[in-house]
Order: C-alpha cells, then sequence, then structure tokens
C-alpha cells in the first residue's frame, strides 16, 4: 500500500474534525474523496504532505503511512515528506516569478544547482502536465501571463518537478472552465502511470471520471470506501446512496 | 424618509465639491505667490545700479551682482568690461564724500553730485535709491535691471534671500539637503522597517503582534516637535560625540530623525503587503519542500514587492515633506552639502523658518512660495508613483 491511515482522529481545538479514519491506497491508482462541504476529506487530504502542521491547537492521533513509514515519526523531516507527496491547490497559484521558475522553485529550495539539470526537469515536467507545447517559447515570461487552466497545469508541472511519488490534489479544478478541466482530467488519467493521485473533488461526475477508487466522508467519518465503479452503481450505504444521487449535499 | 435623504445626499456632494475647491484654491494661490518672483527685478524694488557710460558692461546677472559687492570679483574685465579695479559706491558712502551742507536740505544736490562722481570715475558702481536718479543721462547709465530668470532659480547655487543689492534664490542648495536628508532617512529606515515588517506578518504570533502593532502606531501619533526636541536633546550630543565635530546638527542626525518618523509608515503598507500574499501560495512553496526562510525571501516578498516599493515611496514623500524635526536638528545651513556630517537645509525648513522674516508679497516671500510649490511637485510625483505601483499590485492579485 502507498499510503494508509490508520485511526486518524483530528481535533480543530474541541472540534472533532476526522473521526477513525482508515484507509489504505494502493500505488498508481486515483483515489477521489467526495463528501459534502466540511466533511474533513481536505483535511483529511492535508494530512499526508503535513500541511496542517501549522494550524494552532490542531490534534492529531493515529497513525499516516506513506510508503509504509509513518510521516509523523520524529525521525521524519518534513521538507524530505513533502519532496516525496507533492500537492496541488484548488486556485492556480503561481508564484511570481517566470514560468521557467515556478517549475524549478522546488529543486532549487531543496539545494539542486545543476543548471543542466533543472533544465531538463523543467521540460520533462511542462511535458508531463501536458503545458511544454503551449509554453516552450515563453518560458521566461511571467506565469501570470497565463490563463487560469495553464496556471493550474504549470502547478501540476510545478509539483511534478521534484519527483514525488504521491500527487494531493485539493479540488484542482473547481476553479477551471469546462474545456480546462477536461485537460486536467486528462492529465490526471495519463499521470497515474507513475504517481498515486489523491484527489478532493465536489465534482461527482468528475471523480467517477477519473478514479479508479472513491472514498466517501461525511461528518469526519470515512463513511464508504470502494472501488469507484461500485460506489457509483451500487453503494453499499445509503447515505453514499443519497449523496451520490442528489438527495443529499 | 426620501426627503432626508435626498438631503443628506446632497450634503455629501456639497462637501465634497467644497474641499476639491478648498484644495484647488490653495494649489492655484500657492503657484500665483510663487510665479510672482519671476516678475519681480533683480536689483531690490526702488533701487539702481548706476555705472558710468562710457562703461562697455550693460547687464550684470545676481550671481556677478552679489559678488562684486563681496569683492569677490574686483576688476571689470572678469565680467566682460574693460581692464580696470571695480570702484563700489554704496549709498551710504557719500556721506563721507560730501558734507551735509554740500548735499543739501532734502539731499537736492544729491543727484548732481552723484552724477559727478560717476563722471569722474569711469570703473564706478553706484547703488543708490531710484529718487535720487530722477533722469538717467550721459555720463551716467544704469545697469538693465531684468527680472529674476527661472534659470537664477532652477540652476542656482546659492540661498541668500536677504543680500542687498540682488538676493539669491538658487535652489539647489535646498533640493540637495532636501534629497540627501530624505534619502539618507529611508537608507537607514528600510532594513528596520523591513525586518519588522517581515517579523510581524510572517513569524510573530498574534500576541506579540498585537502589542507591537498598536505601539508602531503610536509613533506615527508623536508630534514632531517632540521628535526635533528628542532630536536635539539625546541624538545632537552623541553625534557630536561619535563623529568628532564641532556640531552635532548634521545631515545625518536628520536622517536618524527622519528614519524613526518615517518607520510607522514603512512598517505598516509593508506589513500590510506581506500579509496579502495568499495563504495557498505560501502553502504552495511549503508544499515543494521550502522551508520559511525560502518560503518568505523567494516568495512572500517578490509578491509584496510592489507594496515594499509603495511603502518606501510614501515613507520619502514622509520625510520630504517634514518640517519641524528636521528644522531642529539639521543646523539649517543653507550650502550644498559635501558630506553627510555637514549641516544642510530642507525647503520645508526654509519656508518655516524664513517666513516670519520676509516682508510680505516681496520678492523674498514669492520665493518661499515658489519653495512651496517645488515641494507639492516633489510629493505630487512621489504619490502618483506609488499610486501606479500599488495599481499593479491590486491588478497582481485580482
Amino acid at each position: 500500500m502507498m499510503i494508509e491511515a490508520k485511526n486518524i482522529n483530528f481535533y480543530y481545538g474541541n472540534f472533532h474534525a476526522l473521526k477513525g479514519i482508515n484507509i489504505a491506497i494502493p500505488a498508481n491508482t486515483v483515489t477521489a474523496l467526495i463528501g459534502p462541504s466540511g466533511c474533513g476529506k481536505s483535511t483529511f487530504l492535508r494530512l499526508f504532505n503535513r500541511m496542517n502542521d501549522t494550524i494552532e491547537n490542531a490534534k492529531l492521533t493515529g497513525e499516516c503511512l506513506v510508503n509504509g513509514q509513518n510521516i509523523y515519526d520524529k525521525t521524519v523531516q518534513v521538507d524530505a515528506l513533502r519532496k516525496n507527496v507533492g500537492m496541488v491547490f484548488q486556485k492556480p497559484n503561481p508564484f511570481p516569478k517566470s514560468i521557467y521558475e515556478n517549475v524549478a522553485y522546488g529543486l532549487k529550495v531543496n539545494g539542486v544547482s545543476d543548471k543542466k539539470y533543472i533544465a531538463e526537469r523543467v521540460e520533462q515536467s511542462l511535458v508531463a502536465a501536458a503545458l511544454w507545447d503551449e509554453v516552450k517559447d515563453k518560458l521566461h515570461q511571467s506565469a501570470f501571463a497565463l490563463s487560469g487552466g495553464q496556471q493550474q497545469r504549470l502547478c501540476i508541472a510545478r509539483a511534478l518537478a521534484i519527483s514525488p511519488s504521491v500527487l494531493l490534489m485539493d479540488e484542482p479544478a473547481s476553479a477551471l472552465d469546462p474545456i480546462s478541466t477536461s485537460k486536467i482530467e486528462e492529465l490526471i488519467h495519463g499521470l497515474k502511470e507513475k504517481y498515486t493521485i489523491v484527489i478532493v473533488t465536489h465534482n461527482m461526475q468528475q471523480a467517477a471520471r477519473v478514479s479508479d477508487k472513491t472514498g466517501f466522508f461525511m461528518y469526519g467519518e470515512l463513511i464508504e470506501y470502494s472501488d469507484t465503479k461500485k460506489m457509483f452503481l451500487n453503494p453499499e450505504n445509503i447515505q453514499t446512496q443519497n449523496y451520490i444521487t442528489g438527495r443529499f449535499g | 424618509m426620501k426627503i432626508l435623504e435626498r438631503l443628506l445626499e446632497g450634503m455629501f456632494k456639497m462637501s465634497s465639491a467644497i474641499t476639491s475647491i478648498v484644495i484647488l484654491l490653495i494649489i492655484i494661490f500657492l503657484f500665483k505667490e510663487g510665479f510672482g518672483l519671476f516678475r519681480s527685478p533683480v536689483v531690490e524694488k526702488g533701487y539702481g545700479l548706476y555705472i558710468n557710460s562710457k562703461n562697455p558692461v550693460t547687464d550684470l546677472n545676481p550671481t556677478q551682482i552679489k559678488q562684486i559687492f563681496d569683492g569677490e570679483i574686483e576688476n571689470w574685465n572678469e565680467i566682460g568690461g574693460k581692464d580696470e579695479s571695480i570702484y563700489l559706491l554704496r549709498f551710504d558712502e557719500i556721506f563721507s564724500i560730501y558734507s551735509d551742507e554740500e548735499l543739501g536740505e532734502n539731499y537736492q544736490f544729491l543727484p548732481q553730485k552723484l552724477n559727478n562722481i560717476i563722471s569722474e570715475n569711469s570703473n564706478i558702481i553706484a547703488f543708490f535709491p531710484k529718487k535720487f536718479m530722477p533722469e538717467i543721462s550721459s555720463p551716467t547709465k544704469e545697469i538693465a535691471n531684468k527680472n529674476i530668470g527661472i534659470p537664477d532659480f532652477i540652476y542656482g547655487k546659492e540661498w541668500l534671500p536677504t543680500t542687498t543689492p540682488s538676493p539669491l534664490f538658487g535652489i539647489i542648495p535646498l533640493v540637495l539637503g532636501t534629497l540627501l536628508v530624505s534619502f539618507l532617512a529611508i537608507l537607514i529606515a528600510l532594513p528596520f522597517g523591513l525586518g519588522v515588517a517581515i517579523y510581524l506578518s510572517e513569524i510573530a504570533n498574534n500576541k506579540v503582534r498585537g502589542m507591537i502593532r498598536p505601539a508602531i502606531e503610536l509613533l506615527a501619533g508623536i508630534p514632531s516637535v517632540v521628535y526635533g526636541f528628542f532630536g536635539l536633546v539625546i541624538i545632537v550630543p552623541i553625534v557630536q560625540k561619535m563623529g568628532n565635530i564641532s556640531a552635532g546638527e548634521t545631515a545625518f542626525t536628520g536622517s536618524l530623525i527622519l528614519a524613526i518618523m518615517a518607520l510607522p509608515t514603512i512598517i505598516s503598507i509593508s506589513e500590510d503587503a506581506l500579509r496579502n500574499t495568499p495563504l495557498a501560495l505560501r502553502e504552495s512553496s511549503y508544499a515543494l519542500g521550502a522551508t520559511q526562510w525560502q518560503t518568505i525571501y523567494k516568495v512572500v516578498i517578490p509578491f509584496a514587492s510592489s507594496g515594499i516599493s509603495a511603502a518606501i515611496i510614501l515613507g520619502i514623500g514622509r520625510a520630504i515633506g517634514e518640517t519641524m524635526a528636521v528644522l531642529m536638528v539639521t543646523g539649517n545651513g543653507a550650502v550644498i552639502p559635501h558630506s553627510i556630517f555637514e549641516s544642510v537645509r530642507t525647503i520645508p525648513a526654509t519656508i518655516a523658518a524664513e517666513l516670519g522674516e520676509a516682508p510680505m508679497g516681496g520678492t523674498h516671500y514669492q520665493a518661499l512660495f515658489l519653495l512651496g510649490c517645488v515641494l507639492f511637485l516633489f510629493t505630487l510625483v512621489l504619490s502618483i508613483i506609488s499610486e501606479i505601483i500599488s495599481n499593479k499590485q491590486t491588478s497582481k492579485s485580482a
């Protein structure tokens, strides 16, 4: 298993945000996390690159394993973990730098100084993010000049450049138009050969289209986790069925 | 209810119109008074400079007149005349040449005696009230009394507004003094201000921030005369001792005070700019394995750079316009500064110090108003630049 959660409980102060979550996600799959707003799916996603560390008064119990290692173990270095577990955020948020510098950023902050290697990785990552052809002639222009969809693919390329094995995506297409969205979905489909992808989404069709497995969260609990096909065609739980068919949420 | 609303709306419209008109009127008044300077003659009103009509010199600029009267120019050939030494005759000297009887009651013989002296001395230059020279004819001629020119003001290297017969209104020493003090102040304030801003926005927790932020805002509320007093009593002696100089009132001292005064502006505006960096941008940086410091200097500062530039420019604007504190600690020597440990005089300090003694409507008074115009243009340009920069910032975060 690439990613495992064992009896995860998470609290924001007194608020019990995640309740006893257990999940096992195999390598090279796309897993969608769905559920109504505030159900804890994003909080859960952010546990796996320790993005919740800086939140004051937050408390975690249980084990988060990536590649068999508990990432909250004291011996784990957070920056090394984040090199292995990339993340793409909801809104396209390129850095105020050139396209090239955006992709090179992760390598540079991790101490890579070999310019030739950086240039190679930038190209490979942009190719992998299906953006290379659109930007190869303007690599040194500001990333703000790109369209929203292009910016999001740039953010994916940026995450790929440091060669992670896991890619966490927090509603990566929710701020994009339908055409850009379908490009991102195609991209996700292609990326699973090399990466293990966990994607949080509000869009049920999107979950059905891109994922192999789906987890349904509600009120901080993982209600159901199974193959996407089974989940959408024949959900075991009545709550899941209500949510999927649109009767709730 | 409807009527009340209409009434209120009308009142707001009125007050904004009145405000705009008042501001416009002030600016018009400023420029009208100031530009009167260029309609004033070089030589004091009611006075004239007279020379022998054989003398080929026809006009002199203010600097030359001042140098003649200071004895720096002693020969006519230095200013385009013949090779003979200059004989300078001031009005009061006539009384040591002729007795009161010779000049007659009510000085009715004075014009004639003057003409005599001028015809006897081809190398003379005489400075007299015009009323004693009712008609100018050979052998006397008057130096053409032109108006003060714009170049005399803009390129003038000396500010001597009360010298006779022709005061000098050269703005260069004042502009250089102002710029030197202001830019030095920003140079000193910037590292501190930026440091505090970064600390407050990125590192300090809410409790610490909640204590420091009001303290800094308090700093902005202290009257500038108090800063000046503090500077005079504390900083001036320190600078004097440390720099081992005869007087501690220097450009450097002024910059230190101005730096303290510009700090609140720089800190609060750049802190706002830093805090405006979206959380998502910081998180993206952390998510790529960057440390907090890498995130601050590679992502947050570049993102906030235009806000920080605006802070710098507004800080400069604050420093350029500051009057009282600078007046108290810079020594006010209106000379072109050669080092930061020399006394300088800024434009606002000049206006504040001299307006009281300048006769209303006179050239000196007009010159001070013109200084006000220059100051206004400085701050106008600075605020336009900061406006452009912050517009850039908003379009970026949108």
